[in-house]
């Protein structure tokens, strides 16, 4: 027989259930972000999210690692026998701002058909929009279980600031992951470094933590437009170029000449070296913008003085040495005009150019 | 509505059926409603103008109670009592422009300089005034009253009428041409009240208008739930509920209201929205590459447009059942008919039955009335046809919506004809249960591609890029 309903035990059950359940979630800390539709229902991504108009690039911006990688490409392709596994760790110059997927310097890799020692170059861009050498050790340590052969880390001097290390939003959000860094790998971390974001029991819940569980969801559900369309950023048909005009300031982070390594972050860069182990790893300082415009003989571009840029060469040269690392200056092998929006942003001209001259490295270092 | 509108009003009338029952409940609605109109008012470019909007609704709701009520109606004392109270909250609100920015939560930007709201009321006013003394009130009112209601909806819906009002609205304000369009002026649930003051102006003219005070007019004009989504109820059963006692909430009726607030609410903001991510618009329907995701984010659109609509109507529905109205259903599994007479006998079931009464059955009627009657055929072509362009153009007057409503008039005709056709047939081929349920099955199915087909037209701006659409369904 049907009882009636009771509609005041309907809302105390109900509001108790959702109660335990944020609970429960808050306890639990489930790894949803390992469960995905790409590389399942739809194709993985040429790169790793990132968006601030969701709407129109069908990508977004989230800072749980599993999810991202999870959405990768590199997630879903198990590794041939015969493919030479390539990552790409670095920041928006690698990412690829305005560029599409086939434009940036993993693409034009691929689309070269390289081999090295009888194996398929396959290289997969882990970048990141955002400059952190701490950000790259910490997406460089998630890429390593994806077996590569080699890893290509581009970098620059802005990467190397201690300032920048951990205010980088996917780092701040990452707290946990950045600390196994400094155990497992003598990361150099602040005890109290106040950047991080500090989650309280209640962020933890379902509701504290809805923001992370929208993000993911609408990951999941952007797939759809990112298999519908292939684009995965605004392509604007017109941007405004990078500045070649520069005002008569010499000045860098509050840094005063000349530079030495105690002022950037060289630890995050042996951190790479040390988390990438017997793996090789080319570490390239990525081609920049040199301007011929007014004051650029104070300044190479908007990010650098020339004071600066010429003392982290220096010692980017002596640290490799010292350090037997495989290092590449690449800083002025692009011409001005193909930059794009940014004094580290390449037209996809200038991505090949990159591309060439980085494929002799790629084809010396298989093994 | 934002989600946090909808729970600021659904929280306001659960705390006042709750505490006052009864009590004044009436005024409750009708002044909540005034406020709301005011509330959700999008903010718009022409200065001044997302506060002369609402305040317009209210005048114009007031003109057509007062042509349209009986003269014993019109001299009710209640009515000046409601009038000057109405009155009294506009101007409360016009007065905000004197508050703290961060105060003026109850418009969209800084109301304008009172003078012109009291102009305004005093040109409102006189024109009552003048009415009244009209001492025999001619049916001319209501014919000019239904004029003036078509006109004012032609000028929004049509783009160049449209582009020509906030050209003169920028003028009279003394803002820059400059930067003009036809989203300018966005007038918030007009569609909706265009429809209840036509509908109350008909019913008028054919003798079937009851006999309501101001105060109940206007709270069913302009009904909060109802008032940006419908649906479209009817003045003599919404004063039936308005009137009846109201008890206050029980425990089932909190339960039965409870439940369709939340369905509502997770049909618009969980499934509705998140298909919004993936459905066809005018941007992505150029970027997709492929058949089968095209077809997919047709199928998003046409769920998406659905559990859009139709969570609003629940949420509605359930909101004005915490007040004690119930208003009438507007969807009933409309993907699930098996043809689509059926479908929109369904689908936005107020909108339908309103054509139906106000101009599918008075065209047919006069149709029949001919002294050389057109063939059966050839009067069910035209009557559906111009119905459902008239729907298309309800929503908008553009190409697409014009190709939307002859896509479904046709539809319609075709289904007539071929039901007429082949009836006896498939009643005489479907004997098993199993056979029925093929001929249903397949019949939901085709209606529903049928619609969803449609939908590219209602949801891109341009006919060419609807056909590329279609086209790409169809592997071209």
């Amino acid at each position: 027989m049907n009882q009636p309903i009771k509609p005041l035990n309907v809302l105390v059950k109900g509001l108790l259930l959702f109660i335990l359940f944020n609970l429960v979630i808050a306890a639990w800390q489930p790894g949803v972000g390992q469960f995905s539709l790409y590389n399942v229902l739809y194709p993985g991504r040429e790169r790793l999210p990132f968006g601030e108009n969701p709407k129109q690039s069908y990508n977004l911006s989230l800072f749980d690692l599993d999810a991202m990688f999870a959405s990768h490409v590199i997630a879903g392709t198990p590794k041939a026998d015969d493919e030479f596994r390539v990552i790409i760790v670095g920041d928006s110059s690698v990412w690829g701002t305005l560029l599409k997927p086939e434009e940036t310097l993993a693409g034009q890799l691929n689309a070269d058909n390289l081999n090295a020692c009888g194996k398929n170059v396959r290289a997969y861009n882990l970048g990141y929009p955002t400059i952190s050498l701490t950000k790259d050790v910490m997406l460089l340590s998630y890429g390593m279980q994806y077996d590569p052969d080699l890893v290509i880390w581009m970098t620059t001097l802005d990467a190397f600031p201690l300032d920048k290390q951990t205010s980088t939003p996917l780092v701040a959000n990452n707290e946990e992951k950045v600390r196994e860094l400094a155990t497992n790998y003598q990361l150099r971390v602040e005890a109290d470094d106040p950047n991080f974001e500090v989650k309280s029991f209640w962020d933890k819940t379902f509701i504290g933590n809805r923001r992370a569980w929208a993000d993911f969801f609408r990951l999941q559900i952007y797939g759809v437009m990112w298999s519908a369309t292939g684009i995965d950023q605004v392509y604007p048909s017109d941007y405004e170029k990078a500045q070649t005009d520069f005002e008569a300031d010499d000045s860098y982070h509050d840094l005063t000449a000349p530079l030495t390594e105690d002022e950037l972050a060289i630890n995050a860069l042996e951190t790479g070296f040390r988390v990438v182990g017997e793996t090789p790893m080319l570490l390239v300082n990525e081609p920049m913008l040199i301007s011929s415009g007014a004051n650029s003989d104070i300044r190479y571009n908007f990010f650098y003085p020339r004071w600066a840029y010429d003392d982290y060469r220096e010692i980017m040269t002596t640290l490799s040495e010292r350090n037997d690392w495989t290092y590449v200056d690449l800083w002025d092998i692009v011409p001005a005009n193909e930059f794009t929006n940014s004094a580290i942003h390449l037209t996809p001209a200038g991505e090949n150019m990159l591309a060439e001259n980085l494929a002799p490295y790629i084809l010396e270092n298989c093994k | 509505m934002a989600l946090e509108n909808i729970l600021i009003l659904a929280a306001a009338s659960l705390l006042w059926a709750t505490t006052f029952r009864n009590h004044g409940r009436t005024w409750f609605m009708l002044i909540v409603s005034v406020v709301v109109i005011f509330w959700l008012q999008p903010a718009l470019p022409i200065r001044g103008a997302d506060f002369f909007t609402p305040l317009a609704t209210l005048v114009l709701v007031v003109l057509t109670w007062f042509i349209t009520a009986d003269d014993e109606t019109r001299k009710g004392r209640k009515n000046i009592t409601v009038l000057l109270i109405i009155a009294g909250v506009v101007l409360l609100l016009n007065l905000t422009r004197f508050l703290p920015t961060d105060f003026q939560l109850l418009t969209a930007s800084r109301p304008p300089q009172l003078e012109t709201t009291l102009l305004i009321f005093l040109v409102t006013g006189l024109t009552l005034l003048a009415l009244s003394r009209l001492t025999r009130f001619s049916a001319s009112f209501l014919t000019v009253g239904l004029i003036l209601t078509i006109g004012l909806f032609l000028l929004i819906k049509i783009p160049d009428l449209s582009l020509w009002l906030s050209s003169f609205l920028r003028t009279l304000s003394g803002q820059s041409l400059t930067n003009v369009s036809i989203n300018d002026f966005r007038w918030l649930g007009f569609s909706y009240v265009a429809f209840r003051l036509i509908h109350t102006i008909r019913d008028k003219q054919s003798g079937r208008f009851p006999s309501v005070d101001v105060g109940e007019f206007i709270t069913y004009v302009i009904f909060f739930p109802a008032f940006t989504a419908g649906p479209i109820d009817r003045l003599e059963r919404f004063t039936k509920d308005l009137r009846a006692p109201f008890a206050g909430l029980n425990l089932e009726t909190l339960y039965s209201a409870g439940q369709r607030l939340l369905l509502g609410l997770f049909k618009k903001f969980v499934i509705a929205d998140a298909l919004a991510l993936i459905a066809l618009n005018d941007t992505n329907a150029t970027q997709v590459n492929s058949t089968f995701w095209m077809w997919v984010i047709v199928y998003a659109y046409a769920f998406q447009i659905y559990f859009d609509f139709s969570g609003y109507t629940d949420i509605a529905l359930g909101v004005a059942q915490l007040l004690g109205i119930k208003l009438p259903e507007n969807f009933a599994s409309p993907y699930l008919k098996p043809n689509l007479t059926q479908f929109w006998n369904n689908w936005h079931m107020t909108l339908t039955q309103w054509f139906r009464a106000y101009f599918f059955n008075p065209i047919t009627r006069w149709l029949r009335s001919w002294q050389k009657p057109l063939s059966i055929p050839m009067m069910i072509l035209l009557t559906q046809v111009a119905t459902m362009l008239l729907i298309g153009f309800w929503h908008g007057v553009t190409w697409n919506f014009t190709l939307w409503g002859l896509w479904h008039g046709l539809g319609l005709f075709i289904h007539n004809r071929w039901n007429d056709a082949t009836k006896a047939k498939a009643a005489a081929w479907a004997t098993t249960p199993t056979k029925q349920t093929a001929l249903n099955v397949s019949g939901i199915i085709l209606t529903f591609h049928f619609v969803a087909i449609g939908w590219i037209l209602f949801a891109l701006s341009s006919p060419v890029t609807s056909w590329q659409v279609i086209l790409k369904l169809f592997g071209a």
